[in-house]
Protein backbone atom coordinates (compact mmCIF):
# COMPACT_ATOMS: atom_id res chain seq x y z
CA UNK A 1 0.00 0.00 0.00
CA UNK A 2 1.19 3.48 -0.70
CA UNK A 3 0.58 6.10 2.09
CA UNK A 4 0.57 9.89 2.70
CA UNK A 5 0.38 11.90 5.51
CA UNK A 6 -0.19 15.35 5.22
CA UNK A 7 1.30 17.64 8.47
CA UNK A 8 1.94 21.47 9.58
CA UNK A 9 4.44 22.77 11.81
CA UNK A 10 2.91 25.09 13.76
CA UNK A 11 4.44 27.49 16.99
CA UNK A 12 3.51 26.20 20.50
CA UNK A 13 0.27 27.71 21.58
CA UNK A 14 1.87 28.96 25.02
CA UNK A 15 4.00 31.48 23.09
CA UNK A 16 3.48 34.80 23.35
CA UNK A 17 2.27 36.28 20.31
CA UNK A 18 3.50 39.36 18.93
CA UNK A 19 2.12 40.71 15.07
CA UNK A 20 4.25 41.29 12.44
CA UNK A 21 5.05 44.55 10.56
CA UNK A 22 3.01 43.44 7.58
CA UNK A 23 -0.15 43.39 10.10
CA UNK A 24 -1.78 40.19 9.14
CA UNK A 25 0.76 37.48 10.62
CA UNK A 26 2.75 36.95 13.79
CA UNK A 27 6.40 37.40 14.13
CA UNK A 28 8.20 34.41 13.79
CA UNK A 29 11.38 34.78 15.71
CA UNK A 30 11.51 33.92 19.01
CA UNK A 31 8.65 31.11 18.68
CA UNK A 32 9.48 27.52 19.29
CA UNK A 33 7.61 25.35 16.69
CA UNK A 34 5.98 21.60 16.91
CA UNK A 35 3.98 19.56 14.75
CA UNK A 36 0.74 20.42 14.84
CA UNK A 37 -1.07 18.52 17.94
CA UNK A 38 -3.95 16.84 15.11
CA UNK A 39 -0.80 15.72 12.62
CA UNK A 40 0.56 14.10 15.19
CA UNK A 41 -2.21 11.49 15.36
CA UNK A 42 -1.98 11.41 12.13
CA UNK A 43 1.45 10.38 11.65
CA UNK A 44 1.10 7.74 14.00
CA UNK A 45 -1.86 6.34 12.57
CA UNK A 46 0.02 6.11 9.01
CA UNK A 47 3.05 4.33 10.88
CA UNK A 48 0.30 1.72 12.82
CA UNK A 49 -1.11 0.77 9.33
CA UNK A 50 2.15 0.84 7.78
CA UNK A 51 3.56 -1.74 10.52
CA UNK A 52 0.07 -3.55 10.03
CA UNK A 53 0.49 -3.96 6.51
CA UNK A 54 4.02 -4.99 5.95
CA UNK A 55 4.08 -4.39 2.62
CA UNK A 56 4.09 -0.75 1.89
CA UNK A 57 5.78 2.64 1.74
CA UNK A 58 4.92 5.97 3.59
CA UNK A 59 5.64 9.22 2.32
CA UNK A 60 5.30 12.79 4.93
CA UNK A 61 4.88 15.99 2.86
CA UNK A 62 4.85 19.06 4.73
CA UNK A 63 4.56 23.00 2.96
CA UNK A 64 6.39 25.21 4.65
CA UNK A 65 10.47 27.75 5.15
CA UNK A 66 13.39 25.73 5.89
CA UNK A 67 12.21 25.17 9.78
CA UNK A 68 9.80 22.64 9.16
CA UNK A 69 12.21 20.29 8.11
CA UNK A 70 12.21 19.51 11.71
CA UNK A 71 8.53 18.03 11.46
CA UNK A 72 9.62 15.58 8.88
CA UNK A 73 12.65 14.74 10.35
CA UNK A 74 10.56 13.65 13.55
CA UNK A 75 8.17 11.89 11.32
CA UNK A 76 10.88 10.31 9.93
CA UNK A 77 11.87 9.08 13.06
CA UNK A 78 8.59 8.13 14.33
CA UNK A 79 8.65 5.50 10.78
CA UNK A 80 7.68 7.18 7.95
CA UNK A 81 9.92 6.10 5.13
CA UNK A 82 10.80 8.99 3.09
CA UNK A 83 9.53 13.28 3.56
CA UNK A 84 8.83 15.75 0.51
CA UNK A 85 9.45 19.12 1.71
CA UNK A 86 7.31 21.67 -0.43
CA UNK A 87 9.61 24.61 0.06
CA UNK A 88 7.55 27.70 0.76
CA UNK A 89 8.72 31.01 2.52
CA UNK A 90 5.41 32.67 2.20
CA UNK A 91 3.10 29.33 2.51
CA UNK A 92 1.97 30.96 5.82
CA UNK A 93 -0.20 33.66 3.11
CA UNK A 94 -1.44 30.66 1.06
CA UNK A 95 -5.05 29.80 1.97
CA UNK A 96 -6.46 26.75 2.42
CA UNK A 97 -7.46 26.08 -1.21
CA UNK A 98 -3.75 26.87 -2.21
CA UNK A 99 -2.32 24.21 0.49
CA UNK A 100 -4.65 21.58 -0.79
CA UNK A 101 -3.97 22.07 -4.56
CA UNK A 102 -0.57 21.67 -3.79
CA UNK A 103 -0.94 18.65 -2.06
CA UNK A 104 -3.03 17.08 -4.69
CA UNK A 105 -0.97 18.07 -7.69
CA UNK A 106 1.73 16.22 -5.68
CA UNK A 107 -0.46 13.15 -4.87
CA UNK A 108 -2.51 12.84 -8.03
CA UNK A 109 0.41 10.90 -9.74
CA UNK A 110 1.00 8.93 -7.16
CA UNK A 111 -1.92 6.75 -6.20
CA UNK A 112 -1.85 6.93 -2.94
CA UNK A 113 -3.99 4.05 -1.37
CA UNK A 114 -4.71 5.85 2.12
CA UNK A 115 -3.63 9.62 2.88
CA UNK A 116 -3.70 11.29 6.41
CA UNK A 117 -4.68 14.65 7.54
CA UNK A 118 -4.77 16.51 10.71
CA UNK A 119 -8.75 17.36 10.93
CA UNK A 120 -7.43 21.16 11.50
CA UNK A 121 -4.43 23.30 12.51
CA UNK A 122 -3.35 24.83 15.38
CA UNK A 123 -2.77 27.82 14.40
CA UNK A 124 -5.55 28.47 11.87
CA UNK A 125 -8.14 26.00 12.50
CA UNK A 126 -9.89 26.50 9.30
CA UNK A 127 -10.23 22.17 9.16
CA UNK A 128 -10.60 22.68 5.39
CA UNK A 129 -7.29 21.42 3.76
CA UNK A 130 -8.11 17.54 4.33
CA UNK A 131 -11.26 17.38 2.59
CA UNK A 132 -10.03 20.06 -0.26
CA UNK A 133 -7.45 17.31 -1.23
CA UNK A 134 -9.69 14.81 -1.24
CA UNK A 135 -12.42 16.50 -3.17
CA UNK A 136 -9.75 17.33 -5.78
CA UNK A 137 -8.08 14.04 -6.24
CA UNK A 138 -12.07 12.43 -6.44
CA UNK A 139 -11.71 10.26 -3.27
CA UNK A 140 -14.17 9.90 -0.27
CA UNK A 141 -12.98 11.93 2.76
CA UNK A 142 -13.68 11.07 6.71
CA UNK A 143 -13.14 13.49 8.47
CA UNK A 144 -12.78 14.09 12.15
CA UNK A 145 -11.56 10.53 13.03
CA UNK A 146 -11.65 8.64 16.32
CA UNK A 147 -10.86 5.62 15.53
CA UNK A 148 -9.21 4.04 12.60
CA UNK A 149 -9.50 0.56 10.93
CA UNK A 150 -8.17 -0.88 7.71
CA UNK A 151 -9.11 -3.86 5.93
CA UNK A 152 -10.22 -5.69 2.62
CA UNK A 153 -9.24 -2.41 0.38
CA UNK A 154 -11.87 -0.37 2.75
CA UNK A 155 -11.42 2.45 5.78
CA UNK A 156 -13.91 2.18 8.96
CA UNK A 157 -13.72 4.96 11.18
CA UNK A 158 -15.59 6.46 14.40
CA UNK A 159 -16.12 10.08 13.33
CA UNK A 160 -16.81 12.06 16.39
CA UNK A 161 -19.77 13.91 16.79
CA UNK A 162 -20.64 16.17 19.45
CA UNK A 163 -21.64 15.26 22.99
CA UNK A 164 -19.68 12.07 22.92
CA UNK A 165 -21.90 10.85 19.91
CA UNK A 166 -19.65 9.02 17.19
CA UNK A 167 -20.99 7.74 13.65
CA UNK A 168 -19.58 4.78 12.23
CA UNK A 169 -18.62 5.46 8.59
CA UNK A 170 -16.80 2.96 5.83
CA UNK A 171 -15.14 3.90 2.40
CA UNK A 172 -13.45 2.07 -0.08
CA UNK A 173 -9.71 2.89 -0.80
CA UNK A 174 -8.19 5.21 -1.72
CA UNK A 175 -9.52 7.76 0.31
CA UNK A 176 -8.62 10.24 3.24
CA UNK A 177 -8.91 10.16 6.40
CA UNK A 178 -8.85 13.90 9.00
CA UNK A 179 -7.60 12.75 12.05
CA UNK A 180 -9.19 14.08 15.44
CA UNK A 181 -7.31 14.43 18.82
CA UNK A 182 -7.43 10.95 20.94
CA UNK A 183 -7.05 8.77 17.82
CA UNK A 184 -4.18 6.91 19.24
CA UNK A 185 -1.04 7.70 21.64
CA UNK A 186 1.64 9.46 18.76
CA UNK A 187 4.83 7.39 19.93
CA UNK A 188 7.70 9.25 20.96
CA UNK A 189 10.94 8.66 18.38
CA UNK A 190 13.61 6.58 20.16
CA UNK A 191 17.15 7.27 20.18
CA UNK A 192 18.39 4.46 17.20
CA UNK A 193 14.70 5.59 15.31
CA UNK A 194 16.69 9.54 15.18
CA UNK A 195 20.08 7.87 13.73
CA UNK A 196 18.06 5.97 10.91
CA UNK A 197 15.86 9.22 9.82
CA UNK A 198 19.64 10.92 8.87
CA UNK A 199 19.87 7.99 6.15
CA UNK A 200 16.10 8.52 5.08
CA UNK A 201 14.91 9.97 1.19
CA UNK A 202 14.24 13.48 2.11
CA UNK A 203 13.23 15.28 -1.31
CA UNK A 204 13.14 19.30 -1.75
CA UNK A 205 10.45 20.76 -4.26
CA UNK A 206 10.19 24.29 -4.68
CA UNK A 207 6.09 24.92 -4.75
CA UNK A 208 6.05 27.04 -7.67
CA UNK A 209 6.34 23.21 -9.25
CA UNK A 210 3.22 22.30 -7.99
CA UNK A 211 0.90 25.26 -7.19
CA UNK A 212 -0.73 27.11 -9.48
CA UNK A 213 -3.98 28.48 -8.25
CA UNK A 214 -4.48 31.99 -6.70
CA UNK A 215 -5.83 32.62 -3.22
CA UNK A 216 -9.20 32.78 -2.73
CA UNK A 217 -9.08 34.96 1.14
CA UNK A 218 -7.93 38.08 1.27
CA UNK A 219 -6.12 38.18 4.60
CA UNK A 220 -6.37 41.88 6.04
CA UNK A 221 -4.98 42.11 9.71
CA UNK A 222 -4.24 39.78 12.52
CA UNK A 223 -5.39 41.46 15.80
CA UNK A 224 -5.33 40.37 19.65
CA UNK A 225 -9.02 39.62 20.52
CA UNK A 226 -10.51 42.87 22.29
CA UNK A 227 -10.52 42.43 26.25
CA UNK A 228 -13.44 40.52 27.08
CA UNK A 229 -12.45 39.12 30.72
CA UNK A 230 -13.05 41.02 33.31
CA UNK A 231 -10.75 38.52 35.38
CA UNK A 232 -8.86 39.48 38.58
CA UNK A 233 -5.62 38.26 37.93
CA UNK A 234 -3.64 37.29 40.91
CA UNK A 235 -0.14 37.31 41.02
CA UNK A 236 2.75 36.32 44.05
CA UNK A 237 3.64 34.19 46.75
CA UNK A 238 1.95 31.00 46.90
CA UNK A 239 0.44 31.28 50.29
CA UNK A 240 -0.57 35.10 49.77
CA UNK A 241 -2.69 33.79 46.65
CA UNK A 242 -4.39 30.59 48.88
CA UNK A 243 -5.59 33.04 51.22
CA UNK A 244 -6.24 35.61 48.69
CA UNK A 245 -8.37 32.91 46.75
CA UNK A 246 -10.21 31.68 49.80
CA UNK A 247 -11.08 35.29 50.47
CA UNK A 248 -12.79 35.69 47.54
CA UNK A 249 -14.65 32.79 47.51
CA UNK A 250 -16.80 33.24 50.65
CA UNK A 251 -17.51 36.70 49.55
CA UNK A 252 -18.54 36.15 46.00
CA UNK A 253 -19.49 32.60 46.11
CA UNK A 254 -21.52 30.38 48.89
CA UNK A 255 -19.54 27.49 48.00
CA UNK A 256 -17.25 28.09 51.10
CA UNK A 257 -20.49 28.43 53.74
CA UNK A 258 -20.52 24.98 55.30
CA UNK B 1 -25.57 38.88 0.42
CA UNK B 2 -28.23 35.95 -0.19
CA UNK B 3 -27.72 33.71 1.95
CA UNK B 4 -28.67 29.59 2.03
CA UNK B 5 -28.27 28.32 5.21
CA UNK B 6 -27.71 24.72 6.08
CA UNK B 7 -29.97 23.55 9.27
CA UNK B 8 -28.80 20.48 10.83
CA UNK B 9 -30.85 17.09 11.68
CA UNK B 10 -29.66 14.20 13.85
CA UNK B 11 -30.88 10.74 15.41
CA UNK B 12 -34.45 12.29 14.10
CA UNK B 13 -34.35 15.35 15.19
CA UNK B 14 -34.03 19.22 14.20
CA UNK B 15 -31.18 20.41 15.93
CA UNK B 16 -31.67 24.00 18.37
CA UNK B 17 -28.27 25.01 16.41
CA UNK B 18 -30.08 25.70 13.29
CA UNK B 19 -31.56 28.51 14.97
CA UNK B 20 -27.86 30.12 15.34
CA UNK B 21 -28.04 30.23 11.44
CA UNK B 22 -31.34 31.69 11.44
CA UNK B 23 -29.70 34.81 14.08
CA UNK B 24 -26.58 35.28 11.85
CA UNK B 25 -28.90 36.30 8.78
CA UNK B 26 -31.10 38.28 10.89
CA UNK B 27 -27.99 40.09 12.23
CA UNK B 28 -26.75 40.96 9.11
CA UNK B 29 -30.39 41.57 7.63
CA UNK B 30 -29.56 39.06 4.71
CA UNK B 31 -31.90 37.49 2.67
CA UNK B 32 -31.75 33.89 3.29
CA UNK B 33 -33.62 30.74 2.48
CA UNK B 34 -32.75 27.73 4.08
CA UNK B 35 -31.68 24.39 3.31
CA UNK B 36 -32.13 20.67 5.36
CA UNK B 37 -31.62 16.95 5.20
CA UNK B 38 -34.63 16.03 7.57
CA UNK B 39 -38.19 15.40 8.16
CA UNK B 40 -41.43 16.91 7.45
CA UNK B 41 -42.12 16.35 11.02
CA UNK B 42 -39.10 18.38 12.37
CA UNK B 43 -39.62 21.39 10.47
CA UNK B 44 -37.47 24.53 11.83
CA UNK B 45 -40.34 27.46 12.57
CA UNK B 46 -39.48 30.13 10.83
CA UNK B 47 -41.01 32.17 7.96
CA UNK B 48 -38.64 31.46 5.25
CA UNK B 49 -38.23 28.93 1.81
CA UNK B 50 -36.87 25.73 3.30
CA UNK B 51 -35.37 23.20 0.26
CA UNK B 52 -35.86 20.24 2.26
CA UNK B 53 -34.09 16.70 1.69
CA UNK B 54 -35.75 13.49 3.01
CA UNK B 55 -33.57 12.22 5.26
CA UNK B 56 -34.76 8.45 5.07
CA UNK B 57 -33.89 8.53 1.21
CA UNK B 58 -30.33 10.34 1.47
CA UNK B 59 -29.91 9.37 4.93
CA UNK B 60 -28.74 11.40 7.70
CA UNK B 61 -24.25 11.07 6.64
CA UNK B 62 -23.72 11.21 3.07
CA UNK B 63 -21.24 14.02 2.26
CA UNK B 64 -21.23 13.57 -1.62
CA UNK B 65 -24.84 13.09 -1.87
CA UNK B 66 -25.82 15.69 0.93
CA UNK B 67 -23.70 18.36 -1.62
CA UNK B 68 -25.06 17.51 -4.42
CA UNK B 69 -28.30 18.80 -3.09
CA UNK B 70 -26.41 22.08 -1.45
CA UNK B 71 -25.68 22.53 -4.90
CA UNK B 72 -28.92 21.75 -6.07
CA UNK B 73 -30.25 24.52 -3.43
CA UNK B 74 -28.37 26.80 -3.43
CA UNK B 75 -28.61 26.95 -7.46
CA UNK B 76 -32.48 27.56 -6.95
CA UNK B 77 -32.21 29.91 -4.20
CA UNK B 78 -29.66 32.24 -6.09
CA UNK B 79 -27.64 32.30 -3.19
CA UNK B 80 -24.06 34.34 -3.00
CA UNK B 81 -23.71 33.16 0.41
CA UNK B 82 -23.52 29.48 1.76
CA UNK B 83 -23.60 29.61 5.75
CA UNK B 84 -23.23 25.98 8.03
CA UNK B 85 -21.87 26.02 11.66
CA UNK B 86 -18.65 25.06 12.58
CA UNK B 87 -19.75 21.22 13.74
CA UNK B 88 -18.70 17.84 13.10
CA UNK B 89 -21.45 18.27 9.82
CA UNK B 90 -20.55 21.75 9.11
CA UNK B 91 -17.12 21.34 8.61
CA UNK B 92 -17.29 18.05 7.03
CA UNK B 93 -19.57 19.29 3.94
CA UNK B 94 -18.35 23.39 3.85
CA UNK B 95 -15.21 22.80 2.08
CA UNK B 96 -16.75 20.29 -0.65
CA UNK B 97 -19.34 22.84 -1.00
CA UNK B 98 -17.05 25.84 -1.36
CA UNK B 99 -14.87 23.48 -4.22
CA UNK B 100 -17.76 22.90 -5.71
CA UNK B 101 -18.92 26.83 -6.34
CA UNK B 102 -14.93 27.76 -6.61
CA UNK B 103 -16.05 29.87 -3.19
CA UNK B 104 -13.44 30.73 -1.08
CA UNK B 105 -14.07 29.20 2.17
CA UNK B 106 -14.04 31.41 5.57
CA UNK B 107 -14.08 28.80 9.05
CA UNK B 108 -15.28 29.68 12.47
CA UNK B 109 -16.77 33.20 11.99
CA UNK B 110 -17.05 34.94 15.06
CA UNK B 111 -17.75 38.08 13.90
CA UNK B 112 -18.79 39.85 10.71
CA UNK B 113 -16.95 42.86 10.46
CA UNK B 114 -17.40 46.22 8.22
CA UNK B 115 -14.36 45.24 6.16
CA UNK B 116 -14.93 41.13 6.09
CA UNK B 117 -14.95 38.34 8.85
CA UNK B 118 -13.01 37.23 12.14
CA UNK B 119 -11.98 34.33 12.60
CA UNK B 120 -9.84 33.05 15.46
CA UNK B 121 -6.60 32.13 15.55
CA UNK B 122 -3.77 30.35 18.13
CA UNK B 123 -6.18 28.80 20.19
CA UNK B 124 -7.82 32.44 20.48
CA UNK B 125 -5.03 34.08 21.32
CA UNK B 126 -5.71 35.88 18.06
CA UNK B 127 -8.02 37.08 15.82
CA UNK B 128 -7.82 36.87 11.91
CA UNK B 129 -10.16 39.42 9.87
CA UNK B 130 -10.21 38.05 6.00
CA UNK B 131 -12.59 38.43 2.74
CA UNK B 132 -13.54 36.03 0.37
CA UNK B 133 -11.59 37.05 -3.14
CA UNK B 134 -14.36 35.17 -5.05
CA UNK B 135 -18.20 35.51 -6.45
CA UNK B 136 -19.24 33.19 -3.74
CA UNK B 137 -18.48 32.57 -0.35
CA UNK B 138 -18.60 29.17 1.97
CA UNK B 139 -19.15 29.94 5.54
CA UNK B 140 -18.68 28.39 8.92
CA UNK B 141 -19.79 29.70 11.97
CA UNK B 142 -18.27 28.94 15.69
CA UNK B 143 -21.07 27.48 17.92
CA UNK B 144 -22.63 30.60 20.20
CA UNK B 145 -20.95 33.25 18.49
CA UNK B 146 -24.07 34.64 16.97
CA UNK B 147 -27.07 34.56 19.01
CA UNK B 148 -30.16 31.97 17.74
CA UNK B 149 -32.90 33.27 16.54
CA UNK B 150 -36.37 32.62 18.19
CA UNK B 151 -38.59 30.08 17.05
CA UNK B 152 -41.69 31.31 15.08
CA UNK B 153 -43.65 31.16 12.11
CA UNK B 154 -43.75 27.89 9.09
CA UNK B 155 -41.46 27.77 6.54
CA UNK B 156 -42.22 27.05 2.84
CA UNK B 157 -41.06 23.75 2.14
CA UNK B 158 -39.55 22.61 -1.51
CA UNK B 159 -38.82 19.02 -1.40
CA UNK B 160 -35.70 17.76 -3.21
CA UNK B 161 -34.87 14.38 -3.83
CA UNK B 162 -31.56 12.66 -5.50
CA UNK B 163 -31.15 8.96 -6.19
CA UNK B 164 -27.71 9.41 -6.64
CA UNK B 165 -25.32 6.65 -4.53
CA UNK B 166 -22.49 8.17 -2.46
CA UNK B 167 -18.96 7.08 -1.86
CA UNK B 168 -19.41 6.39 2.00
CA UNK B 169 -21.11 4.21 3.93
CA UNK B 170 -23.02 4.80 6.86
CA UNK B 171 -22.78 2.42 9.76
CA UNK B 172 -25.00 4.22 12.25
CA UNK B 173 -24.50 5.81 15.53
CA UNK B 174 -22.58 4.97 18.87
CA UNK B 175 -23.44 6.58 22.17
CA UNK B 176 -20.87 7.03 24.34
CA UNK B 177 -21.02 4.95 27.61
CA UNK B 178 -22.75 6.54 30.56
CA UNK B 179 -19.94 6.80 33.70
CA UNK B 180 -20.13 6.73 37.11
CA UNK B 181 -20.94 10.40 37.49
CA UNK B 182 -23.41 13.04 36.08
CA UNK B 183 -20.92 16.46 36.03
CA UNK B 184 -24.03 18.50 35.26
CA UNK B 185 -25.44 18.20 38.39
CA UNK B 186 -22.07 18.42 40.56
CA UNK B 187 -22.25 21.91 42.18
CA UNK B 188 -18.42 22.04 42.27
CA UNK B 189 -16.14 21.43 39.50
CA UNK B 190 -12.08 21.36 39.56
CA UNK B 191 -11.16 20.56 36.20
CA UNK B 192 -7.38 19.39 35.40
CA UNK B 193 -5.90 19.95 32.26
CA UNK B 194 -3.06 19.48 30.27
CA UNK B 195 -0.65 21.88 32.70
CA UNK B 196 -0.91 19.37 35.55
CA UNK B 197 1.72 17.74 33.69
CA UNK B 198 1.58 13.72 34.66
CA UNK B 199 -1.10 11.30 35.56
CA UNK B 200 -0.18 11.14 38.89
CA UNK B 201 -0.69 14.88 39.57
CA UNK B 202 -4.43 14.25 38.82
CA UNK B 203 -4.71 12.74 42.38
CA UNK B 204 -3.81 16.34 43.86
CA UNK B 205 -6.82 18.13 41.17
CA UNK B 206 -9.21 15.03 42.81
CA UNK B 207 -7.75 15.78 46.87
CA UNK B 208 -8.81 19.66 45.86
CA UNK B 209 -12.33 18.80 44.46
CA UNK B 210 -12.94 16.42 47.88
CA UNK B 211 -11.58 19.78 49.82
CA UNK B 212 -13.97 21.65 48.09
CA UNK B 213 -17.32 19.34 48.22
CA UNK B 214 -17.02 18.82 44.29
CA UNK B 215 -16.50 16.62 41.64
CA UNK B 216 -13.30 16.35 39.43
CA UNK B 217 -13.26 16.91 35.63
CA UNK B 218 -10.66 17.11 33.28
CA UNK B 219 -10.11 18.70 29.75
CA UNK B 220 -9.42 16.69 26.45
CA UNK B 221 -6.12 16.02 26.33
CA UNK B 222 -6.49 14.31 29.97
CA UNK B 223 -8.68 12.58 29.11
CA UNK B 224 -7.40 11.46 25.61
CA UNK B 225 -4.25 10.56 27.47
CA UNK B 226 -6.15 7.95 29.62
CA UNK B 227 -5.77 10.06 32.74
CA UNK B 228 -9.56 10.81 33.54
CA UNK B 229 -12.29 8.78 31.84
CA UNK B 230 -14.66 10.27 29.49
CA UNK B 231 -17.42 11.06 31.39
CA UNK B 232 -15.38 13.16 33.51
CA UNK B 233 -14.67 15.46 30.32
CA UNK B 234 -15.68 19.03 29.91
CA UNK B 235 -16.60 20.56 26.88
CA UNK B 236 -18.11 20.18 23.35
CA UNK B 237 -16.96 16.61 22.85
CA UNK B 238 -18.07 16.30 26.64
CA UNK B 239 -20.71 17.45 28.96
CA UNK B 240 -21.68 20.87 29.35
CA UNK B 241 -22.01 21.96 32.73
CA UNK B 242 -22.95 25.45 35.16
CA UNK B 243 -21.93 24.87 38.35
CA UNK B 244 -21.62 27.35 40.79
CA UNK B 245 -17.69 27.26 41.12
CA UNK B 246 -15.63 26.06 38.43
CA UNK B 247 -11.71 25.93 38.75
CA UNK B 248 -10.17 25.60 35.75
CA UNK B 249 -6.36 23.98 36.37
CA UNK B 250 -3.68 24.24 33.98
CA UNK B 251 -6.27 24.41 31.02
CA UNK B 252 -5.74 27.36 28.26
CA UNK B 253 -9.35 27.78 27.02
CA UNK B 254 -9.74 26.65 23.90
CA UNK B 255 -13.04 27.46 22.70
CA UNK B 256 -14.37 23.18 23.07
CA UNK B 257 -13.56 23.51 26.22
CA UNK B 258 -15.59 27.38 27.26
CA UNK B 259 -18.53 25.96 25.55
CA UNK B 260 -18.88 23.15 28.29
CA UNK B 261 -18.34 25.61 31.22
CA UNK B 262 -18.66 29.34 30.79
CA UNK B 263 -21.83 29.31 31.90
CA UNK B 264 -20.59 28.36 35.53
CA UNK B 265 -21.60 30.90 37.87
CA UNK B 266 -17.71 31.63 39.25
CA UNK B 267 -14.97 30.76 37.37
CA UNK B 268 -11.40 30.54 39.23
CA UNK B 269 -8.60 29.50 36.92
CA UNK B 270 -4.75 29.23 37.87
CA UNK B 271 -2.46 28.94 35.39
CA UNK B 272 1.22 29.59 34.70
CA UNK B 273 0.27 32.26 31.25
CA UNK B 274 -1.35 35.49 31.85
CA UNK B 275 -2.53 35.61 28.52
CA UNK B 276 -4.38 32.07 28.49
CA UNK B 277 -7.62 32.36 26.93
CA UNK B 278 -9.34 31.14 29.72
CA UNK B 279 -8.97 34.94 31.31
CA UNK B 280 -11.88 35.51 28.89
CA UNK B 281 -14.31 33.78 31.18
CA UNK B 282 -12.94 33.74 34.54
CA UNK B 283 -13.75 35.92 36.96
CA UNK B 284 -10.07 35.41 38.75
CA UNK B 285 -7.08 34.03 37.38
CA UNK B 286 -3.95 32.88 39.73
CA UNK B 287 -1.02 33.28 38.06
CA UNK B 288 0.73 30.30 39.47
CA UNK B 289 2.27 26.56 39.10
CA UNK B 290 -0.59 24.55 39.76
CA UNK B 291 1.30 21.71 41.39
CA UNK B 292 2.10 24.20 43.96
CA UNK B 293 -1.31 26.12 44.09
CA UNK B 294 -3.37 23.63 44.44
CA UNK B 295 -1.74 21.11 47.28
CA UNK B 296 -1.89 24.46 49.10
CA UNK B 297 -4.96 25.14 48.36
CA UNK B 298 -6.14 22.15 49.66
CA UNK B 299 -4.30 22.19 52.70
CA UNK B 300 -5.57 25.26 53.61
CA UNK B 301 -9.20 24.33 53.25
CA UNK B 302 -8.73 21.04 55.35
CA UNK B 303 -6.17 22.96 57.94
C1 LIG C 1 -13.93 19.12 17.45
C2 LIG C 1 -13.18 19.32 18.72
C3 LIG C 1 -13.79 18.99 19.91
C4 LIG C 1 -13.12 19.20 21.11
N1 LIG C 1 -13.77 18.92 22.28
C5 LIG C 1 -13.18 19.25 23.46
C6 LIG C 1 -13.86 19.07 24.71
O1 LIG C 1 -15.00 18.58 24.77
N2 LIG C 1 -13.21 19.43 25.84
C7 LIG C 1 -11.95 19.97 25.84
O2 LIG C 1 -11.44 20.29 26.92
N3 LIG C 1 -11.28 20.13 24.68
C8 LIG C 1 -11.86 19.77 23.49
N4 LIG C 1 -11.15 19.93 22.33
C9 LIG C 1 -9.72 20.25 22.39
C10 LIG C 1 -9.42 21.72 22.58
O3 LIG C 1 -9.34 22.36 21.32
C11 LIG C 1 -8.07 21.89 23.29
O4 LIG C 1 -7.08 21.20 22.59
C12 LIG C 1 -8.09 21.41 24.73
O5 LIG C 1 -9.22 21.92 25.42
C13 LIG C 1 -6.84 21.83 25.43
O6 LIG C 1 -6.81 21.30 26.73
P1 LIG C 1 -5.94 22.00 27.86
O7 LIG C 1 -6.38 23.40 28.06
O8 LIG C 1 -5.94 21.10 29.04
O9 LIG C 1 -4.47 21.92 27.24
P2 LIG C 1 -3.57 23.06 26.60
O10 LIG C 1 -4.29 23.85 25.61
O11 LIG C 1 -2.29 22.42 26.23
O12 LIG C 1 -3.32 24.05 27.82
C14 LIG C 1 -2.57 23.75 28.94
C15 LIG C 1 -2.55 24.99 29.81
O13 LIG C 1 -1.86 24.71 31.01
C16 LIG C 1 -1.04 25.80 31.35
N5 LIG C 1 0.03 25.25 32.18
C17 LIG C 1 1.12 24.55 31.79
N6 LIG C 1 1.84 24.19 32.85
C18 LIG C 1 1.18 24.65 33.95
C19 LIG C 1 1.43 24.59 35.35
N7 LIG C 1 2.49 23.94 35.85
N8 LIG C 1 0.54 25.20 36.18
C20 LIG C 1 -0.55 25.86 35.70
N9 LIG C 1 -0.80 25.94 34.38
C21 LIG C 1 0.04 25.34 33.52
C22 LIG C 1 -0.58 26.37 30.04
O14 LIG C 1 -0.22 27.73 30.16
C23 LIG C 1 -1.82 26.17 29.17
O15 LIG C 1 -2.66 27.32 29.21
C24 LIG C 1 -11.80 19.71 21.12
C25 LIG C 1 -11.19 20.01 19.90
C26 LIG C 1 -11.86 19.82 18.72
C27 LIG C 1 -11.20 20.17 17.44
Amino acid sequence: MNILVCIKQVPDMESRFKIAASGTWFEESDLAWRINEYDEFAVEQAVQLKEQLGDSDLTVLTIGPARVKEALKKSLAMGCDRALHVVDDAAHEKDPFQIASTIAAFAKEKSFDVIFTGMQSQDRGSGQVGVLVGELLNIPALTTAVEFACEDGAVTVRRELEGGLKAVVKAQTPALVTCQLGLNTPRYPTLPNIMKAKKKELLEVPVNDLLNEESRLTALSLTYPEKKGSALILEGEISDLVDKVIGILKEKTAVLAK
Amino acid sequence: MKALLVGEYREGKLLESTYELIGFAKQLNAEFDLFMVGSKDQLPQVDAKLYLADVTTVGEYNPSLHKQLILEAADKAGADTIVFLHSSSGWDLAPRVALALNAAQVSEVVEVTADGYLLPACNAKLRRTVKSATAKTVVTLQGGAFMAADPGGAPQVEELSSSADGNTEFGGYEQAEAGEVDLGKAEIIVSAGRGVGKPENVEMIQALAKALGGEYGASRPVVDAGWVPHDRQVGTTGQVVSPKLYVACGISGAIQHLAGMKKSEFILAINTDKDAPINEVADVLVVADIKQFAPALTAKLEG
